[in-house]
């Protein structure tokens, strides 16, 4: 366990932030403890996970990547138009659908990074104008709500009843959340193309001496982050039961500084899933109890910002040169 | 005079004529589809709506060049634009006087300079990556303004702002004045001043850079200060242009500056990049723009076409570079 936590700096102390906040808030605020609370802070959070854990593979392999939002809200838009098209679909359907249809996007982002190379950030930046500007003209900014019904039913897996008779429950993203935090794992500290991502991210060049396919590690990383926006999209139409082509527009800066805050790095070969989902969970928390302790709402994202700021002044030195060994 | 041309041609640089090449095609084929584009009219409305974004790329462009980047200057120069609203609001408003306003606009760049300041500080000092710090400042900045308005308006200003944002003196709209003084101020501190060199020094190499004995903390911390600087001007200019400031205003115009800064040739990992190629690249997107708004598009289609002609651009440089290396080798 010490040698756990000794091994795992970034992991361990926001592990102790987010339990000492969870421990502060539970005494401030009598309601952030309960079921109730606990579950709708997991369901609010399952779509910015699976973004997060799609990003750490991009961030890992030495990349990084702003259209990801943008892509979802268009593998919801065409995702609409492909289940028109086979009369319906179901849920089978839709993941293999929201899928293919975010991968494709993320092979766009790798093959201009591979073909040209050019630097992933212009190339994003680039495909998010693109993206959203296409999106927006195409479909003139309409909301479609005329939705297939197994796409916006709540598909409830774990319920509880509290004492005052209110329900406590986890809906379908939060399981679809765990999923992708499990394949993503999976992906980074159990397969040969994992340990190659950071191996890549840390030293292309050396990498590529030793036998590492670039292209293949670009396309990999974008592919799984296109493939995990367009689950992301699937579950946010899920909860929202509408499509709407601006609705996800901004959220990428967010998610991209709650995982960095999470321990990966600009500039690649570093990051964890668990550092990621702690990141993402610290950011919802701090949310949730600035919520319960009656803070005005406009003054979340301030407070947010300040916390950020703090955090990533104190850790994450990766900017200038470093003097000590980390 | 050869002589003269070829220093002339040094000092544009290869880059500048490229994109001056890729104007004129822009211009040619709008001006051959649109009887309305080569108009008087049509480029009076580019000079006052190239400005904004312009002084914004201004306050992206030295961040880059220095290898960072800064996320943060649209919601600085919204929180900056919120100053002067507030000097101008406790001095009477619309019956505020020009003493109101120069307090605010010194009030404004007080603040632009104090936000940049501690992003600067911060970066300096802690070695964060400026993409993180100033997309937590920008998080920040982005909460403080929407707790203070509450997501509304604020507008209601005193007559004698409407010039800044819509006269002409000598018949050159004076946003495109400001612009055109703020774009000399950045050429010469970037070509003339040891800061200038500092900043492309570090964007080169930092760790050489502290070797040779610049100080590199100052000189980060004064690139954002500056940053924040030339946000607090945009966002003066925005007050007066739109007699109004909202926060969130301009959001949508923060990765178009990064997108006008690598159009102009400025190098994503930092260390080259110049204002003139800058400029001429800010000048093609807003012509772009309002050359398919003559067409009947939408500016969210010019977002598309400027996207899309990002990539268009890096992907011809990419091979325009491996031809001259293989007809080299």
């Amino acid at each position: 366990m010490a040698r756990w936590l000794r091994d795992h700096p970034v992991e361990s102390r926001l592990a102790l932030v987010l339990a000492l906040l969870c421990a502060a808030l539970s005494v401030a605020a009598p309601s952030f403890l309960t079921f109730v609370n606990l579950t709708s802070l997991l369901n609010n959070s399952a779509v910015n996970v699976i973004w997060a854990v799609g990003l750490l593979v991009v961030l890992i392999a030495g990349g990084i990547d702003i259209s990801f939002a943008v892509a979802a809200s268009v593998v919801q838009y065409l995702a609409v138009f492909v289940f028109a098209a086979i009369g319906g679909g179901d849920w089978a359907i839709g993941f293999l659908v929201a899928m293919s249809l975010g991968m494709a996007l993320g092979f766009v982002n790798a093959a201009l990074i591979h073909t040209f190379n050019i630097v992933s950030i212009v190339v994003t930046i680039a495909t998010f104008n693109a993206f959203f500007g296409l999106l927006m003209f195409l479909s003139s900014g309409r909301y479609l709500y005329n939705l297939p019904s197994w796409w916006t039913e709540r598909i409830i897996i774990w319920e509880r009843q509290g004492a005052d008779g209110t329900w406590a429950e986890l809906i379908l993203p939060v399981a679809v959340m765990a999923a992708a935090i499990l394949a993503t794992w999976a992906l980074i500290r159990h397969t040969t193309t994992g340990r190659q991502l950071y191996a890549f991210g840390d030293n292309p060049e050396g990498a590529r001496r030793v036998g590492v396919s670039p292209g293949l590690m670009w396309f990999t990383a974008f592919g799984w982050m296109g493939a995990m926006a367009g689950i992301a999209g699937l579950m946010q139409v899920n909860i929202t039961r509408e499509v709407v082509p601006n609705a996800l527009y901004g959220r990428e800066l967010d998610v991209l500084a709650a995982v960095v805050l999470g321990g990966a790095r600009l500039g690649g070969g570093r990051g964890s899933v668990l550092g990621c989902v702690l990141g993402v969970m610290l950011v919802a928390v701090t949310q949730n109890g600035l919520n319960l302790l009656g803070v005005s709402p406009y003054a979340f994202k301030m407070v947010v910002g300040a916390i950020i700021l703090v955090a990533i002044s104190t850790s994450n030195a990766t900017f200038l040169p470093r003097r000590r060994r980390s | 005079m050869t002589a003269a041309i070829a220093r002339l041609r040094a000092t544009i640089g290869p880059e500048v004529l490229g994109l001056i090449a890729f104007l004129a095609v822009v211009l040619a084929v709008f001006g051959a589809i649109s009887p309305r584009f080569l108009s008087a009219a049509n480029f009076g409305s580019i000079a006052f709506q190239l400005p904004e974004l312009g002084l914004l790329t201004l306050a992206m462009l030295v961040p880059i060049i220095s290898g960072g980047l800064n996320l943060a200057i649209i919601y600085t120069a919204n929180i900056c634009g919120l100053t002067l609203a507030w000097v101008l609001k406790a001095h009477g408003g619309v019956d505020a006087g020009p003493a109101a306003f120069a307090l605010g606009v010194v009030a404004a760049l007080g603040v632009g300079a104090t936000a940049g300041l501690v992003m600067g500080l911060v970066i300096a000092y802690s070695g964060a990556h400026p993409i993180l710090v100033s997309l937590s400042m920008m998080i920040f900045l982005r909460g403080l303004g929407e707790f203070l308005t509450r997501g509304g308006d604020i507008s209601g200003f005193p007559d004698f702002l409407a010039p800044i944002g819509h006269g002409l003196i000598a018949g050159v709209p004076v946003p495109l004045l400001i612009f055109g003084l703020a774009a000399l101020a950045w050429h010469v501190m970037l070509s003339r001043t040891r800061h200038g060199f500092a900043v492309y020094m570090i964007g080169s190499n930092i760790e050489a850079t502290r070797y040779s004995g610049v100080n590199v903390r100052r000189t980060l911390t004064l690139i954002y200060t500056l940053s924040g600087v030339m946000c607090a001007i945009a966002g003066i200019l925005m007050l007066a242009r739109f007699n109004s400031v909202r926060v969130g205003h301009g959001e949508a115009l923060l990765l178009v500056t990064v997108l006008a800064c690598f159009l102009g040739g400025v190098d994503p990992f930092g260390g080259f990049g110049r204002v003139l190629p800058v400029v001429v690249a800010l000048v093609i997107l807003q012509v772009l723009s309002s050359g398919l708004n003559l067409l009947g598009a939408n500016q969210h289609l010019s977002t598309a076409v400027w996207g899309l002609f990002l990539i268009g651009v890096m992907a011809i440089r990419h091979l325009a570079g491996r031809l001259t290396r293989t007809g080299r080798d």
